[in-house]
């Protein structure tokens, strides 16, 4: 899949730190693909647009960090563990990894498409639980690292406007509290990362909301990247959805039911 | 597998990185490793104690064969001095089987943690180097398992280059299945330790090129700090009738160090109480202190195990040297250039603000091994503390010090080394012998299963 060489090894006096990043070709993992290099990662990209993927690591490349991509579509569940035993091999280690990988479909009110349904919930819960099964045991026996999901505000409340998209997050965020919870007693940490309206391609599909206290990419990466520094627990971005999404998970479902959103 | 990853560390606790570990047991398991790995896609390291400082038994996200776990030692006749051990076996094991029988391993590395595999692999040396060689000189037999497949029995006479190519190899050839190594007869269980003060690097490369000849073992202690301040040990054997007792001497209990400091405290506290002192203020008065109790002109008997594991005197010593713990850089040098070399060396780490807070002097003789690292002349090791904020100094000044030893026709030992490069490693050993060694691993590993973090880094 790739035909770069393999990043050099770490040496006591050049350590290094190595990520996976899922879904880097564009939108926030293209952003954050960048920031984690300025923070001094060794990267593997993975994307299922190779075309776009190349692009990132050339640019990435050209400004000195070092960042091999792989082709890779997260639906291909059965390619995981050897897709990943390949990578660690090739960074010759792994301390992050971030699951960024996201489909949305827009459905009108009174749409109900199962196909568009189960793509987002394969692409956006069963891609990251494929990948985060594998991950997850690696750490808890080395005892380190960082599983960083990127859920979305959407997964807080199930609403008129998107069960699918809802569901699939909700289940993304539970997932993540529940390795949360196994794997913090073992020294790892794993954020959810809850954005709430960030100006990506997304945001450009028909049906799209209007932009509401929207973010760019760049701004979400850099606030995804402090939440890693600092090894937060669950992070709204920006984080003013942290208030708006406590006032919304508080109302009754009696309300809530009648409301147009 | 992925219940395998584990984070490893080198022995100076400065580089972890994460692999699968499997424990083989037996030759068979070995050979499954080795299926497993090509099936796979990984490269294996082999892994004793983890006593190296730095790479050598490290696989960065490949398998680790940690072979601790074949430590049996198959057959010992105290009659010949002969003994034949799996690869796991540890010195420690070793010198506890062969000395109430009046026998030494004739090499020892100054820990007895280490185990037979990796002391052949890095074929180490003692404070005897210049007389018995390394411990390569001291194998009858070894066998192995490559790769391939294949099981070898290599000796001086069978299999020649593979015996003088593994032993020395860094494990990038085969796997060590049983080692046989001659034993040394001893008549007690002391040795005879005269100590000198050297007041100059001069004067202790001088004291050591002087006493050789005349002592079984000669090893310096040279402070860093204020550069020549240090002392010199030399030790001989004791012959028959210079011990009056050696029936008791020749006792385990004799041999073995206190565990407890003044029959109080435990020495595996000790390391915490020397933390505050490893920096350059605190540990220019450990020297001080220390060279100021040198200055006596003595000598002392001393058991063994007191004068050879060294290391083991503190239990994990390195961690004293905090969270970023610490790297060794060991050089040999010619005994013509050995004290030019070093003076530069030693005055730009004390200019940088970097100086070693251990210097340790030997006497070396060359050996017919492939990947020697020994000339005639001495080899300086000096430990460093690596914090966050001096690694990329260090750095720097480890590439001047590897420019000044390839300039005085120096040499390198990679399991104390962390930072050398390919290029200079290929300078250093010269074309032919690098050549040499890649068209043995060609035939002894043609898929390339075998690699280690060390590997990577000196054979690109």
């Amino acid at each position: 899949m790739s035909d770069t060489s393999k990043p050099a090894r770490a040496t006591p006096l050049r350590p290094r730190r190595r990520a996976i990043l899922i879904g880097a070709s564009q939108g926030i993992g293209a952003a954050l693909a960048k920031e984690l290099a300025q923070a001094g990662y060794t990267l593997a990209l993975l994307d299922r647009n190779a075309e776009l993927l190349n692009k990132v690591c050339v640019g990435l490349r050209a400004d000195g960090y070092e960042a091999v991509p792989y082709e890779h579509d997260v639906t291909s569940y059965e390619s995981v563990p050897v897709t990943l035993r390949r990578i660690v091999a090739d960074l010759g280690g792994l301390d992050l990894f971030v699951y960024v990988a996201g489909v949305i479909h827009f459905p009108a009110l009174d749409e109900y498409n199962f196909e568009q349904d189960r793509k987002m919930v394969e692409v956006n819960l069963l891609g990251a639980m494929a990948w985060m099964s594998q991950v997850a045991p690696m750490f808890q026996n080395a005892k380190s690292g960082q599983i960083v999901g990127i859920s979305s505000v959407a997964g807080d409340r199930g609403r008129i406007g998107n069960p699918g998209y809802n569901t699939s997050k909700a289940g993304l965020t539970t997932y993540l509290e529940a390795l949360r919870n196994r794997l913090s007693r073992h020294g790892v940490n794993v954020i959810t990362v809850k954005p709430g309206m960030v100006k990506t391609e997304m945001l450009t599909l028909p049906g799209a909301p209007r932009p509401m206290f929207a973010v760019t990419p760049e701004q979400a990466a850099g606030e995804i990247a402090r939440a890693i520094r600092k090894r937060r627990q669950v992070v709204y971005v920006s984080g003013l959805w942290r208030w708006i999404m406590l006032v919304i998970r508080h109302i009754p479902s009696v309300i809530f039911r009648r409301m147009s959103f | 597998m992925n219940n395998t990853f584990t984070q490893l560390e080198n022995f100076g606790h400065s580089l972890k990185t994460a692999c699968y570990r499997l424990q083989p047991k037996t030759n068979d398991d070995i050979h499954d490793v080795f299926q497993l790995a090509k099936k796979q896609g990984l490269t294996v390291t082999a892994r004793g104690a983890g006593r190296s400082y730095n790479d050598a038994s490290l696989n960065g996200g490949g398998i680790v064969m940690d072979l601790t776990g074949m430590n049996r030692i198959l057959e010992w006749d105290p009659a010949t001095g002969l003994v034949r051990g799996e690869p796991g076996v540890t010195l420690s094991q070793l010198w506890q089987k062969v000395l109430p029988d009046g026998w030494w391993p004739p090499v020892v590395s100054g820990t007895m943690t280490t185990t037979l595999g990796g002391c052949l692999a890095a074929n180490v040396h003692g404070k005897n180097n210049y007389r018995v060689g390394p411990i390569g000189e001291h194998v009858v037999e070894f066998t192995a398992l490559l790769p391939t497949g294949a099981e070898v029995t290599c000796s001086p006479e069978k299999n020649a280059d593979l015996f003088y190519s593994m032993i020395g190899g860094y494990g990038m050839l085969g796997i060590f299945t049983s080692v046989t190594l001659q034993m040394k007869k001893v008549e007690s269980g002391l040795l005879e330790v005269h100590a000198m003060p050297s007041r100059t690097l001069k004067e202790q490369l001088q004291q050591i090129e002087d006493g050789a000849p005349n002592y079984d073992y000669i090893v310096g202690w040279l402070d860093c700090i204020t550069v020549g301040h240090g002392q010199v040990h030399a030790a001989n054997y004791l012959h028959e009738g210079e011990d009056p007792e050696p029936k008791k001497t020749l006792q385990l209990s004799y041999q073995n160090l206190p565990s407890r400091l003044f029959g109080v405290m435990p020495k595996a506290w000790l390391h915490y109480f020397m933390t505050p002192f490893v920096n350059n203020v605190g540990w220019w008065g450990v020297n001080h202190a220390k060279y100021i109790t040198s200055l006596r002109t003595h000598t002392f008997r001393q058991s063994h195990a007191a004068f050879h594991f060294l290391l083991d005197y503190v239990p994990d010593f390195e961690r004293s040297y905090g969270r970023g713990g610490l790297i060794e850089y060991q050089s040999f040098l010619p005994k013509e250039t050995a004290l030019q070399a070093w003076t530069e060396m030693l005055n730009l780490s004390v200019k940088m603000g970097l100086p070693s807070y251990l210097g340790v002097t030997k006497r070396h003789r060359p050996d017919k091994f492939l990947l020697t690292h020994a000339n005639d002349g001495f080899s300086l090791a000096q430990d460093f503390k690596v914090t966050d904020g001096n690694r990329k100094r260090l750095s720097a000044m480890l590439q001047e010090y590897d420019k000044i030893v390839l300039a005085h026709g120096g040499r390198f030992y990679f399991v104390k080394n962390s930072e050398t490069t390919a290029e200079t490693t290929l300078k250093f050993y010269g074309e032919e012998t690098v050549e040499k060694f890649k068209k043995l691993k060609k035939r002894c590993d043609p898929n390339g299963l075998l690699e280690s973090d060390l590997y990577r880094r000196i054979f690109g």
